[in-house]
């Protein structure tokens, strides 16, 4: 096992399709589908905690977020607008750099870095929300990782994890389903050995100082071509981890 | 915000009618602080119009969940039956073939009659300063880009926003500058409206006579007493029997009304003259463009026959608020393409279905076939004789769905 949580192989492979994340009908569609299912989560866990105005034009001003491989800002710039001062990361420097040109072009103020979970929790920096979504499937070294997104939440802080089940239900919608039927996604752009169940995430949170709040699934309706909530966590799930 | 110094909002509407008024106030309610531009050519305020429009009761609700209900329920006049008659040449009796009476639901009349100046001044009054209004304004041209939709003032003045919303009527000029085209089509009829004093209270009974003319409609008003003695009639005639009746003085016009309707409501007078107009369908080809929301007219202009035109309209508000404010609400760009594309899903079915079904009334029922109206006696009769169907065609014509925006179910946009 490696010491740096960085797998080469997976940051190759997104650096190759940096350039299409804007496109809403391009590759990144399914993330852009997936988009508002998990800013629903996140500004519905974030207005109760911490007790804002759900309608408010920025109910989020002021509280520091971190979004943990970042990509090209697609949870950035809503949250950005949203009032919420972001922080995204991405150890792919083409990912950031599309990042920063999408983020002038909307007028948005959002701090780009080209660094890893570790490298920012080196520098004892905390957040009030961590977003840890879609990324621990693709990261070498779970524990590490986790450690170092966990030790980023302040006091009173949250992080919120998505990512998808180890079961054999998860590689069959997955990566059968999502990248070999609908050709959703490319090709290899996960391993069913780096799935992780509930259980483990909770485990890695609660080892690392945080309690688990909530866990729930997230369903794709074919009809409505929308994803929602679900009591299913067997394939794509979320989960609120909470400090103090 | 980018670099450049236009006046910037998250949505511009363009127009002040009822449609363009209700979705401002739509958006306002359900955020703080939202940036709204409301434009128009003439300067915001109760238009003169004698007209009255029909509101159904899935519409009404809309009203109700914007505040501007409280404001026009007392001249709201309740559709509590409507009797629709099928009337060849010459009948003299008119056999009944469908009537609808009751409420949809407890203390829900089927539809209200609702005077466009109270309409409009309720409107105006709920939005209160919650919108910047820009009028008299005249927009020169209309672009979009990545990231706004511009609109380029008559003055050399620009506006930028998220969402630009055409909500310019029927010859919408936006819809033009966004390069949408039209289907259209001419009934070849043309639309008389009037209102008139009546000798007999309508006690809230809509009637709509099918004629081979094409259909007559009365549908009831308050007098200024709260009394039923006034309706408004909406009728369809062909071109010549149309210009022959508008240029009538009014006490024979009134005769020729008596006429036509038959003798339910007794003797009629005139309140004003005949005002007469082209019957066409419109359906624009898109509803929405790139940063271009089209709504209420601007999207369609249906036959006038069920009274659906703002009704459509104001589900248009419904759709659309609620999806802006679901992007807003995520900090999504409620000007792109698959916000716009969630709006056109929703209404652009319900629209077609709607010009179907009034294009296929109007077709069915202008006509004096012996074999049409076998299939019509037969059609309505059946319908009327099973309650479900007929409960069913009710709740669809008053515009309660289950599935529709929430606004429409009586919840917070």
């Amino acid at each position: 096992m490696s010491d740096t949580t960085i797998n080469p192989d997976e940051i190759a492979k997104f650096t190759r399709m940096a350039e299409e994340w804007w496109d809403p009908s391009g590759k990144f569609k399914p993330l852009h589908k997936f988009n508002p299912v998990r800013l629903t989560y996140i500004r519905e866990k974030a207005l109760a905690r911490f007790g804002r105005d759900g309608h408010a034009r920025r109910p989020l001003e002021g509280l520091r977020v971190l979004d943990i491989g970042c990509g090209g800002g697609l949870l950035c710039e809503p949250l950005a607008r949203l009032g919420a001062s972001v922080t995204g990361i991405d150890p792919a420097e083409r990912n950031i750099a599309v990042a920063r040109l999408h983020a002038e072009q909307s007028g948005l103020d959002i701090d780009y870095r080209a660094e890893t979970a570790e490298a920012i929790a080196a520098s004892g920096a905390t957040f009030d929300i961590v977003l840890n979504m879609e990324v621990i499937e693709h990261v070498d070294n779970v524990p590490l990782f986790m450690k170092s997104a966990s030790d980023m939440v302040t006091p009173g802080g949250m992080m919120l994890v998505a990512t998808i089940n180890r079961t054999a239900r998860a590689y069959a919608l997955a990566i059968v389903g999502a990248e070999y039927v609908l050709r959703w996604l490319p090709r290899g752009t996960h391993d069913w050995k780096k799935f992780i169940t509930p259980d483990e995430v909770s485990a890695l949170v609660t080892r690392n100082g945080l309690r688990v709040a909530e866990k729930i699934g997230v369903v794709f309706h074919p009809l409505e071509d929308a994803w929602k909530k679900s009591a299913d966590t067997g394939v794509n799930y979320m989960l609120l981890a909470e400090r103090g | 915000m980018p670099a450049n110094t236009d006046a910037d909002y998250d949505v511009a509407i363009v127009g002040g009618g009822p449609v363009g008024l209700a979705l401002a106030i739509a958006l306002a309610d359900g955020m703080d602080g939202i940036r709204i531009a409301l434009l128009d050519r003439r300067p915001l305020s109760v238009p003169r119009d004698q007209r009255a429009s029909t509101i159904a009761a899935g519409v009404r609700k809309v009203l109700d969940g914007l505040g501007v209900w409280p404001g026009v329920a007392g001249v709201a006049s309740p559709v509590r039956a409507m009797r629709i008659t099928d009337s060849g040449t010459g009948d003299i009796a008119r056999p009944l073939f469908l009537s609808f009476s009751g409420d949809v639901a407890p203390g829900e009349p089927f539809a209200h009659l609702v005077p466009n100046t109270a309409l409009a001044e309720a409107l105006l009054a709920r939005l209160g300063d919650r919108a910047e209004i820009i009028a008299p304004v005249t927009i020169a041209g209309f672009a979009a880009d990545r990231q706004r939709g511009r609109l380029t003032l008559a003055d050399g003045r620009t506006i930028s926003a998220a969402l630009v919303v055409a909500a310019d009527g029927a010859m919408s000029g936006l819809r033009g500058m966004a390069g949408i085209g039209v289907v259209t089509h001419d009934y070849r009829q043309t639309g008389l409206v009037a209102t008139i004093g009546h000798e007999h209270d309508h006690e809230g009974i809509a009637y709509e006579h099918f004629r081979p003319a094409g259909p007559f409609a009365s549908l009831p008003l308050l007098d200024s007493d709260g009394r039923g003695l006034r309706s408004s009639l909406v009728w369809t005639e062909s071109a010549p029997e149309a210009a022959r009746l508008a240029a009538l003085p009014l006490a024979e016009a009134a005769s020729a009304i008596e006429a036509a309707m038959g003798s339910a409501l007794g003797a009629v007078t005139l309140e004003g003259a005949l005002q007469s107009y082209p019957l066409r369908l419109i359906l624009a080809r898109s509803f929405i463009a790139e940063r271009l929301a089209l709504v209420g007219d601007a999207a369609h202009v249906v036959h006038p026959i069920a009274g659906q035109g703002l009704n459509l309209g104001l589900k248009d508000v419904a759709a659309l608020a609620e999806t802006v404010l679901d992007a807003l609400r995520l900090g999504l760009d409620p000007g792109q393409a698959d916000t716009l594309e969630r709006y056109q899903r929703w209404r652009r079915l319900d629209t077609a279905l709607m010009a179907m079904v009034t294009d296929g009334m109007n077709r069915l029922f202008s006509n004096d076939v012996a074999p049409l109206r076998a299939i019509r006696d037969l059609g309505l009769g059946v319908v009327d004789r099973l309650p479900p169907v007929k409960g069913a065609l009710m709740a669809r014509a008053a515009g309660l769905d289950a599935q529709g925006p929430r606004l429409l179910r009586g919840l917070p946009a």
